[in-house]
């Protein structure tokens, strides 16, 4: 392939002995079609113009349909008219130039000055010249008088009271001298002002304006032609008219109407003048309207390309499908098709396919095709030979890729394998929503079909579910169980958790077990690790401290780590794949974090993670609808020990709050580092404020923690600790206090004159006047309280409004200037012009996606290894 | 207190011109043309400082978060 630098792109207007020497022929008859049906010789479908039919050679160049590419012809306009697009240009040169000697009205001495810069296009001369000769009544050149230059848009110019025709106009710009222009901005080499006066008139090929054939047998022409037409007619009254010796008036307006046809030909919305019409009343799409706007040329035809081979739809969900699958519904496999060659491994079932009718076509080895119907389905059985290609319909086991919109991702188009199924949505696995940013309220997927063999192969080995759980951008899983995925195997994986064996037949069912090991619980029993420890693969071995324990260490419930022994059960340990100790959480499943998940995925590849997934998402599901995820009221009902608590609390941090009101008052109140007497006061009330939500928040959390360790009830309460959904925050708003709102990192200042909101007295300082929320969801607050909450409410709602919009273009600009960036063989980064962007990709020439979090070694865990 | 030069700002990584061999060696080693490599205005004060002249080649080492220290070449225009 020859690669080009483009250099320059040079825009300029066609003169009129150019458009006569490109012109194939002249274009004279009005008529399009004789009675007969017949293109009309020197109409506007003479087929000078290029050919249209097949088997038709081109009267101009004499090739075929394929080949020809079209030619154009020329109306020779019996009076010039304006070219529309360029009245603008036309108007600033009459402006400054003389009518009698065609100079620009400076001084010479002046335009000596000017001359510097030309071709500075900051200069913006032709601005300044305009500027200075718009306004002068005397040519310093010849001292020529000159009246007022009128445009009357968008084509009509007035010279003093009296109109100017486009004649006079065209005598006018020819006596520019090409130094002048130069300063105006123009090449004349290239480019004459004239040349805007349209003195002939290109006609575009047929290729450009295709008349249709109705059933009916009606020609239906294009807008163009149409167009085209009135030109021509209106041109032909003219000459006859002009010819007859008809009133200068009569002539005048034939011009007029002339000018009318060509300006709406090239736009039918400029403004000033009514939209050419259809017969129907629908105004004509003219060559401005073929190109402008959302669905003109540029950015319906060019940059939005559509492919054959894709199905869309709704998404829905389906557990029992595999990560790897895309439940597909019939109608779309039935419809779309994937191209296989016939080889002597493959004929046999593939005769078997035809005569099942789920081939459509045959491809014989010379390219011809044949559609496989029922009355041709044995000739073509018999036909049917080593070499051949056949396009059969979608059936299980087929690759395709499947994609969701916006495609910010990698991860955003994967290869799925195709398992047919009844209905009409598309099923996924939802364990791969995370990926894709699915949800199942009404989201449509893509779909579509490789179909070449190197294409199937590329999907499968390269974008494979299985393939994408480590993330290539930050080196953790991406794929991930979550919400009721977690909180299913921690329920699973708890101490308590135990089956009896027919309970537990139905979770070995589920997983597909068929040789049952032997109960571990007193010889009748089956613990919730051993079940979880049929998807572990032989071999495994890791320890960490599950998020459980980070909760239990962060209410300063647990103070002293004891590993394996750990008295709340939240050591992990796996030994030769079985879960010994330790609750399965989110620090083992999650994203970003998924010490197990991870793991598996390293260290046993893309098919274990895959098994892994598919059973622990059916069996959480399971566990989830056994045990059943629910609240009640009462669990958010506060404790004794936890309202003393928070009255004692409160009551401290309100007596705290004002003394240092009063001190701030005075004056007295220490400044923070840096801050001024305002600031430090603000900060200081936040941090009492805050201070008093974490000692109620402290002690909640100890107390629900210690119950459900007790005894466990599958509540919200096993969402936080399991790390699944919600925190300690959330909690705390239930069962304890709100806190302090915030409005932009600090308390809620603006609104009246000297108070928040108009509840308040004027000037009142105080914990509760700086929008302290003592209640809890629970209770319900009190009206200050409402619109302090409020307050903060709408920020985070505006907020999130704001970014994704921000941070939605800023992804796109970055993507965008990025896209054309790749890694060469040796390892350096470079453009699509294989400039160097980095010496070494990364500057250290890993994949993150070979990193563990962006570390290419952890130094840590290969200590261990060897140790 | 104001930095008399550019290059004791701690931003700034260090600045090498290249010898005519090892200029060579890099462009051989990469298979660049001149127009392919990174660049670096002549007026840019860290050049003014060391005395690059156009169409030298310099020698960046920085200090990198993947790679501990990472060197870069730019060639002066």
């Amino acid at each position: 392939m020859i690669i080009k630098r483009i250099e320059a792109i040079e825009f300029g207007v066609l003169s009129p002995q150019q458009i006569r020497k490109l012109s194939a022929i002249e274009i004279k008859n009005p008529e399009t079609y004789d009675k007969d049906g017949y293109p009309m010789e020197g109409g506007l479908m003479d087929p000078h113009l290029g050919v249209i039919n097949p088997g038709l050679r081109c009267k101009t160049c004499g090739q075929k349909m394929k080949d020809c590419p079209g030619h154009f012809g020329h109306i020779e306009l019996i009076r010039p008219v304006i070219h529309p697009e360029f009245s603008k240009k036309i108007e600033e040169l009459l402006h400054a130039t003389c009518k009698e000697c065609g100079k620009i009205m400076i001084t010479q001495d002046k335009l000596e000055l000017y001359k510097q810069f030309i071709g500075n296009p900051e200069a913006m001369l032709e601005k300044r010249i305009v500027a200075k000769t718009k306004k002068l009544k005397q040519c310093p050149h010849c001292g020529a008088e000159k009246k007022e230059i009128f445009l009357d848009k968008p084509t009509n110019f007035y010279y003093g009271e009296d109109r100017i025709y486009p004649t006079q106009i065209r005598e006018w710009l020819e006596k520019i001298k090409d130094d002048d222009l130069r300063l105006m901005g123009y090449n004349p080499e290239r480019l004459k002002p004239e040349w805007f006066i349209i003195t002939a008139l290109l006609v575009p090929p047929i290729a450009v304006r295709p008349s249709i054939t109705l059933e009916t047998g009606i020609k239906s022409e294009d807008d163009l032609t149409h167009k085209l037409v009135d030109i021509i007619r209106i041109n032909l009254r003219l000459k006859d008219n002009i010819e007859a010796g008809a009133p200068q008036l009569i002539i005048e307006d034939l011009w007029d109407l002339l000018q009318y046809h060509v300006t709406t030909y090239f736009n039918n919305n400029t403004a000033g003048i009514a939209p050419a019409k259809h017969r129907s009343g629908r105004p004509l799409r003219t060559l401005v309207q073929r190109l402008q706007g959302k669905r003109g040329r540029f950015r319906y035809n060019l940059t939005g390309k559509r492919v054959n081979f894709a199905a869309r739809s709704t998404v829905t969900p389906d557990i029992y499908l595999s990560i790897n699958e895309v439940g597909v519904p019939e109608e779309i496999a039935n419809e779309l098709t994937v191209s296989e060659f016939v080889t002597k491994w493959n004929i046999k079932e593939i005769k078997e396919l035809v005569k099942h009718g789920k081939v459509n076509y045959i491809i014989r080895p010379n390219g011809t095709r044949k559609k496989v119907t029922d009355s041709t389905k044995d000739e073509i059985i018999k036909e049917l030979d080593i070499g051949f290609k056949v396009e059969r319909i979608l059936m299980n086991g087929d690759i395709v890729l499947f994609n969701r919109q916006p495609s910010l991702h990698r991860l955003s188009m994967m290869a799925h394998t195709v398992k047919v199924m009844p209905g009409r949505t598309l099923r996924l696995n939802p364990i791969v929503c995370k990926p894709y940013n699915a949800d199942f309220d009404g989201d449509e997927m893509n779909l579509h079909v490789p179909q070449t063999e190197e294409g199937k192969t590329e999907a499968r080995e390269l974008m494979l579910v299985e393939k994408q759980v480590i993330s290539p951008r930050y080196g953790a899983p991406v794929i991930i169980l979550d919400e009721d995925g977690v909180s299913g195997c921690f329920i699973l994986t708890l101490k308590s958790t135990k089956f009896t064996k027919a309970e537990a037949e139905r979770l070995f069912y589920v997983l597909d077990i068929k040789e049952l090991p032997k109960p571990d619980i007193e010889n009748k029993y089956y613990s919730g690790k051993l079940i979880f420890s049929q998807l572990l693969p032989k071999g495994l071995n890791l320890e960490y401290q599950s998020n459980m324990c980070k909760v239990l260490r962060e209410s300063e419930i647990c103070k002293k780590c004891e590993k394996g022994n750990c008295p709340y059960d939240a050591y992990v340990k796996i030994v030769d794949g079985k879960l010994v100790s330790g609750v399965i959480d989110a620090l083992s499943l999650g994203e970003g974090k998924g010490k197990l998940v991870d793991e598996i995925a390293r260290v046993y590849g893309p098919e274990t993670i895959r098994k892994f997934y598919d059973g622990a998402g059916k069996i959480a599901v399971e566990i989830v609808s056994i045990f059943g995820m629910t609240v009640g009221l009462d669990e958010y009902e506060p404790s004794e020990k936890v309202k003393s608590i928070k009255a004692k609390a409160l009551e401290e941090g309100l007596q705290q709050a004002k003394k240092v009101v009063e001190k701030y008052e005075k004056g007295t109140l220490p400044h923070l580092p840096g801050k001024s007497l305002e600031e430090s006061f603000e900060i200081t009330m936040m941090r009492i404020g805050n201070e008093i939500k974490q000692r109620v928040e402290k002690e909640i959390i100890k107390e629900k923690v210690l119950e459900l360790i007790e005894k466990p009830r599958y509540n919200s309460i096993v969402m936080i600790l399991s790390g699944s959904r919600g925190s300690v925050t959330n909690l705390t708003n239930l069962v304890g206090l709100w806190g302090q709102a915030a409005v932009r990192e600090g308390r809620p200042k603006r609104g009246f004159k000297k108070r928040a909101i108009a509840l308040l007295k004027k000037g009142e300082e105080g914990l509760i006047s700086g929008g302290f929320i003592e209640n809890n969801f629970m209770d319900g607050m009190n009206p200050i309280e409402y619109f302090f909450h409020s307050m903060g409410g709408r920020q985070g709602e505006v907020d999130t409004g704001v970014s994704t919009k921000v941070s939605g273009y800023l992804y796109r600009r970055l993507a965008n200037s990025l896209k054309d960036l790749s890694i060469n063989q040796d390892l350096t980064v470079r453009t699509a012009s294989k400039d160097i962007v980095q010496f070494l990709y990364g500057e250290d020439g890993v994949f993150p996606k070979n990193t563990k979090k962006g570390k290419s070694i952890e130094v840590e865990t290969e200590i261990e290894k060897i140790i | 207190m104001a930095l008399e030069k550019v290059s004791q700002h701690i931003l700034v990584p260090k600045h090498e011109i290249l010898s005519k061999e090892e200029a060579d060696k890099l462009v051989k080693k990469y298979g660049i043309s001149i127009d392919n490599m990174p660049k670096i205005k002549k007026d840019d004060p860290v050049v003014e400082e060391i005395g690059a002249k156009k169409g030298d080649i310099l020698k960046i080492t920085r200090k990198s978060p993947t790679a501990g220290e990472f060197v870069y070449y730019r060639i002066v225009e």
